[in-house]
């Protein structure tokens, strides 16, 4: 229920506008509660009685009347416009506001119109129906002076407040606080009794805040600063800034609260601005990370080089590129189908790699490197050749767009947590299959000791094949990852290829958790450095880190151990 | 080379006398070095006979390949480092020569500078960093081009030899090498030109760059430098220090173990090396009139790699033929069918790798060796 | 000369260094105690297994020892720390009274004297034999000495002579690549005598080798002795009585006896653990 006495003193409190106001709350009740309409609109009554007793009424006669109004006629037919509770209220007051309301001269009638040409395409607002199309010379404008969109504004603004979406209303207060005054004010504060919302509620409370900022009372001043000392927006901390002055702010008590305001909310920030460098970093690292873990598998724990490994990436993002144009209504289905698919893709063209080049240079790793290099050149031709050397893009799923906004200075985009977690569970899948598989124990006893696995009887030839598919898979996986954070064209490989290296050997080959924890570590460093040196001079530092860094720790950070990894 | 013979004459003579391959490749390039200033100079144009000066200067620039191509086999094929950086030491001294024509060109670039290069006052730089100064003085610049390579090869080798990174490993760093030199120089603020690199060059010692007479004194340079930096390969392959570099290639713990410094060893074939690309690379810039930092793309490095294996490793002939032959076939194809030459180049990796061990001049019979 | 026992050798007593031995500019040892090897409790493990478990061997002059031990027993890894290429987690090795050998390297210590022949031969495969002693032969071994180095016509001698007492004559100018598993091993033999080392340490010399190349390799050892001093890690029961002078048992990486073959044979621990009882 709205509680009318307080609302009456205020119209009381405020002679010039309080008709205007009265009927603003009253249409704007309605939306809010339904069993708020009667008495609102009895006191809504009253009141536009008395202050306006020629204007007309009901709505067709009101929008009439605006054709012919003069400019100060037209405040009065705005209060009575907003009076009739009519729903296509907010439209007229939009297309009035944007200079889209014109009158035919012809005879006198409404429209709104937008443009078309020389010509208007008119909709009648009493229907919202189209009403056909006209030339513009036949019409006049229905202006609006400063004054006169103020009020509009105002009036729009608290349609918006009643709507149902938390987030309309958030945006109107937000628009409402852009140039807060007596008036906006007021129907903040009456909305925040009624709110539910805490953004809005929030926001509504952080607009009254700046509001008595600039009160007379040093008293008002204080509380206002000890309120906003909560905040963390960068638009709080300049006003408090503001406030440290002296000619700013005369009173001591005002200057050194909001000094301690200051640095609470500094903290604050920077906190909350180190936790999204740190997620950066791991977003970033975990992209190294997926970039890294196929071939930490071919070349670590077969010892394999394979250059075109950036390449099978780029067969993964081409196949979700693929599955997505096959069936683009269903994006989210799209890109969860095609992980599995890219899989298998890169896969089989791993294992035909292995099968038909990699198997007969075991032993030979510089050989085995030109090779696939080779063969890194000739994928990247065959897609210049098939889906031409453009860039093409993936769609981004919704749920996988926008960002989760945690508070005023810290939001995380959705995009870059699913890939953090999406490389966790990549992760922890390849561990399961090594460790807990069959085959796992035959790649790790292949790699361990390969005349003593086959004398076991495993079949290194077909341990070797799938162990490379197995590797290639995952570059597949990670390429359909890629394609949802960049363009997806016949470079995107080897422009990970180094990098992906780099991890590994960072790591120390042939050990997973080293992959993790090297990619982690590159990535957040690399954003840490980002902001001082730039991001090419950090990617720079971090090349150079590692090359110094192998040459003092050349087994990585986590060396395989044992007497073997001491070498000949 | 029997080393029955070595005494007395010293090790190059006889070294050079077992050398068919290098004794074709040193005839060929005596006859080019004679025919093509004619066939260009002599012969009008429009005859059958004349040699465009646009060929010219493209069998200068394969020429120029092949030395490089030679200063990565000595490393590859004798020590077997495989470097996947070569590339940087050729561009650096690329650049270092480059500076030195970007000086000369004075106040006859677009802004009229006297001393600041065009880029430098279109990025409203008022002062000439300290690394011009004294590149507009050619020693100087000479020096540069073997030193700027050296010292960097001397670090990097340095670091890398002294704590034994090998094989894959030694190659992947020599890539990131190249990879964070290519992110450098790209930045404006490097003060090389950025994206752009050096070029408008007008002219070299006060000669014209364009006329056709410096293009064919160019290429004999260029071909006298390759005559010259095969001998000395050559050279040092004969030398005893060429069978401790190959011993080391062979059995690196064995060398250790009978009293070498093997990283000392290394160490220098390495520095020779880059300082061979580096004039190779300084050969290079004033023949194709630019320098960007493109030139310092991993890839270009593993194709010259290619090249090497393609001509055939460890012979220092295959390297030059190699690099001859892959460039006429980049030529010929990326002017014929573009799209067809990666599926080329790549299949010539698959195909040399797999089937070529020895590459092309071990498919001719030993005792009639020829080159390109 | 310092009067500190760490320079002075692990006696602990203070002698004249002798004078230069060889053409190499590496230091001599200091053998005023007729001791060229001191190896003092020495450890070493590997991601927990101890290969070396407080190992103590003193080699004298002129010796020829063997060592034996069954797989495992440190044997491989004791040259390991010799030759410089393990450094050990404590103790220390000195070479006669004043070379600390744990603060050098391979190539060091190699001109210093001491030649290492491996268990797999390791020769030079894409050289000729002439040329894999050739580069074995001592001389200063720096980078610009060896750009410029010429043999005279001393060092071809050496070279010949050498190639006799290998028997590889006939196949000097061929690969050493191309020789049997057995004169490989008499190859990198060759190739230890060219370093003209103070202390052989030789892997098992005579594996692979027919029962004619055993003994001739036998003689060879015994020849050395005397001259050099020879250490010799052998599994082959016979060899090692045929040559030993001296004979040390490693188990578990610790001196189990050491004395003759007789002595030895009739230890109880060695019976025990190593010849089976």
């Amino acid at each position: 229920m709205i509680p009318l006495p307080p609302l009456l003193r205020l119209l009381m409190r405020l002679p010039l506008r309080r008709c205007l106001l009265a009927a603003v709350v009253a249409v704007s009740l309605p939306l809010q509660a339904d069993d708020a309409v009667a008495p609102a609109a009895d006191a809504t009554a009253e009141t536009t009685a008395e202050a306006a007793p020629a204007a007309p009424t009901a709505f067709p006669d009101v929008i009439r009347a605006l054709g012919t109004a003069s400019l100060s006629e037209r405040t009065a037919l705005l209060e009575a416009l907003l009076a009739t509770k009519n729903p296509n209220t907010a439209a007229v007051l939009t297309a009035w506001l944007e200079d889209h309301l014109h009158v035919r001269d012809a005879d006198g009638a409404v429209f709104i119109t937008a443009e078309a040409e020389s010509n208007y395409a008119l909709t009648d607002p009493l229907t919202m129906a189209a009403a056909g199309s006209e030339a513009s010379e036949g019409f006049t404008k229905i202006g609006s002076n400063n004054n006169l969109r103020k009020l509009l504004r105002s009036a729009l603004a608290s349609f918006k407040l009643g709507n149902p979406d938390a987030a309309v209303r958030l945006a109107a207060v937000q628009e409402m606080l852009r140039a807060p005054d007596e008036l906006t004010l007021t129907m903040l504060r009456e909305q925040a009794k009624t709110e539910q919302d805490p953004a809005v509620l929030k926001a509504i409370a952080a607009g009254q805040a700046y509001a008595d900022l600039t009160s007379d009372s040093a008293d008002i001043r204080l509380a206002a600063v000890n309120v906003l000392s909560g905040a963390l927006d960068g638009e709080t901390l300049a006003k408090l800034e503001a406030l440290r002055e002296e000619a700013n702010e005369p009173d001591e008590r005002v200057r050194s609260a909001a000094s301690v305001a200051i640095s609470s909310i500094a903290v604050k920030r920077k906190f909350f601005s180190a936790i999204e460098t740190l997620f950066f970093g791991l977003s970033l690292g975990s992209v190294l990370v997926l970039a890294a873990i196929g071939l930490a598998i071919t070349f670590g724990v077969m010892g394999v080089i394979n250059m075109a490994h950036g390449e099978l990436m780029m067969i993964g993002a081409y196949t979700a590129y693929v599955v997505q144009q096959l069936m683009p209504t269903h994006l989210a289905a799209s890109i969860l189908i095609s992980i599995p698919t890219a899989f298998v893709v890169s896969g089989l063209v791993g294992i035909a790699i292995e099968r038909g080049v990699v198997r007969f240079l075991y032993g030979r790793p510089l050989e085995t490197l030109l090779a696939t290099f080779g063969i890194s050149l000739f994928l990247q031709q065959l897609v210049r050749s098939i889906f031409s050397p453009l860039n093409r893009s993936v769609a981004t799923p919704e749920f996988m767009s926008g960002q989760w906004v945690i508070n005023d200075a810290l939001s995380l985009t959705w995009n870059r947590l699913y890939i953090v977690v999406f490389t966790m569970v990549v992760f922890a899948a390849l561990q399961l299959i090594l460790r807990r598989t069959s085959l796992g124990l035959k790649v790790r006893a292949v790699s361990q000791n390969r005349a003593m696995a086959r004398s076991m009887g495993i079949n290194s030839d077909r341990v070797d094949a799938i162990t490379f598919g197995l590797g290639s898979g995952i570059a597949g996986v990670a390429g359909v990852a890629l394609s949802q954070l960049t363009n997806v064209g016949p470079n995107l490989g080897q422009s990970y290829i180094i990098d992906s290296f780099m991890v590994v050997v960072f790591g120390g080959v042939g050990n997973l958790w080293g992959t993790v924890i090297g990619g982690m570590t590159l990535g957040v460093a690399g954003k840490l450095l980002e902001p001082a040196v730039g991001a090419v001079m950090a990617k720079i530092a971090m090349l150079v880190f590692i090359i110094l860094f192998i040459q003092r720790r050349k087994q990585g950070l986590f060396p395989q151990k044992g007497r073997a990894a001491e070498g000949h | 080379m029997s080393t029955q013979t070595m005494t007395g004459q010293g090790v190059l003579i006889p070294a050079l006398k077992a050398d068919r391959g290098g004794q074709v490749l040193l005839a060929l390039l005596l006859i080019a070095a004679v025919v093509v200033p004619i066939f260009n100079l002599m012969i009008p144009e429009g005859s059958f006979f004349h040699l465009s000066t646009y060929t010219v200067t493209l069998f200068g620039k394969y020429l120029c390949y092949a030395l490089l191509a030679i200063a990565v086999d000595l490393v590859w094929g004798y020590c077997g480092i495989l470097s996947l950086g070569h590339t940087a030491f050729f561009a650096l001294g690329g650049y270092a020569i480059g500076m030195y024509l970007m000086r000369q060109i004075g106040p006859r670039g677009v802004y009229g500078n006297p001393i600041l290069p065009d880029f430098m006052v279109f990025l409203n730089w008022t002062e000439l960093p300290w690394f011009w100064e004294g590149m507009n003085h050619f020693p100087v610049a000479l020096l540069m081009v073997v030193l700027i390579p050296g010292l960097l090869a001397l670090g990097f080798g340095w670091l890398a030899f002294r704590s034994r990174v090998t094989g894959v490993y030694l190659s992947i760093m020599t890539q990131a090498l190249t990879f964070a030199l290519l992110l450098a120089f790209f930045r404006n603020e490097m003060g090389f030109g950025g994206n752009n690199g050096l070029t408008d060059f007008k002219e070299l010692l006060g000669f014209d760059l364009k006329t056709p007479g410096m293009r064919v004194a160019l290429f004999i340079t260029t071909v006298i430098a390759l005559a010259v930096g095969y001998i000395g390969c050559r050279y040092v392959i004969a030398s005893r220090l060429g069978r401790v570099v190959q011993g080391i290639r062979d059995a690196e713990g064995r060398t250790r173990f009978i009293g070498y410094q093997v990283e000392s060893y290394k160490l220098w074939i390495w520095v020779f090396s880059a300082m061979l690309a580096g004039i190779a690379g300084a050969l290079y810039v004033p023949q194709v009139g630019i320098i960007n930092p493109g030139e310092f793309a991993p890839i270009n490095s593993i194709e010259v790699v290619i090249w090497v294996a393609v001509g055939g490793r460890g012979t220092l002939y295959g390297a030059v033929a190699g690099a001859v032959l892959v460039n006429y076939a980049k030529t010929w194809f990326t002017a014929a069918f573009p799209e067809i030459w990666l599926y080329a180049l790549g299949a010539l990796f698959v195909g040399a790798t797999l089937f070529l061990p020895k590459g092309v001049v071990g498919l001719i019979p030993a005792r009639k060796v020829k080159t390109a | 000369m310092s009067t500190s026992p760490a320079t002075t050798g692990p006696i602990g007593l203070r002698t004249k260094p002798t004078g230069k031995r060889r053409s190499t500019n590496a230091p001599s040892p200091d053998l005023s105690h007729n001791i060229i090897l001191y190896v003092e409790g020495v450890t070493k493990s590997f991601d927990g297994f101890k290969a070396l478990n407080d190992l103590s061997l003193y080699i004298e002059t002129g010796e020829l020892r063997c060592v034996i031990g069954p797989n495992g027993a440190g044997k491989t890894t004791m040259m390991d720390v010799i030759t410089g290429k393990t450094t050990p987690d404590t103790g220390s090795v000195w070479f006669g009274q004043t070379i600390d050998l744990l603060g050098m390297s391979e190539p060091e210590i190699a001109q210093a004297g001491i030649g290492r022949k491996f268990q797999k031969p390791t020769v030079f495969p894409e050289h000729s034999v002439f040329e894999n002693l050739e580069l074995a032969m001592a001389c200063d071994k720096s980078v610009w000495k060896i750009l410029f180095a010429k043999l005279n016509a001393v060092q071809r001698e050496r070279i010949d002579e050498v190639l006799g007492i290998i028997g590889l004559k006939d196949h000097r100018f061929g690969k050493a690549g191309a020789l049997s598993h057995g004169q490989k091993q008499w190859l990198e033999i060759g190739m230890l005598l060219m370093q003209d080392p103070l202390v052989l340490l030789v892997d098992e010399p005579v594996a692979g080798m027919t029962p004619q190349e055993t003994e001739r390799t036998a003689e060879l050892l015994v020849s050395l002795a005397g001259k050099h001093s020879v250490v010799v890690v052998e599994h082959d029961m016979n060899f090692v009585r045929s040559i030993a002078r001296k004979v040390t048992v490693l188990h578990e990486g610790h001196v189990l006896a050491e004395g003759t073959m007789d002595e030895v044979q009739n230890d109880p621990q060695v019976k025990r653990v190593y010849l089976g009882e």
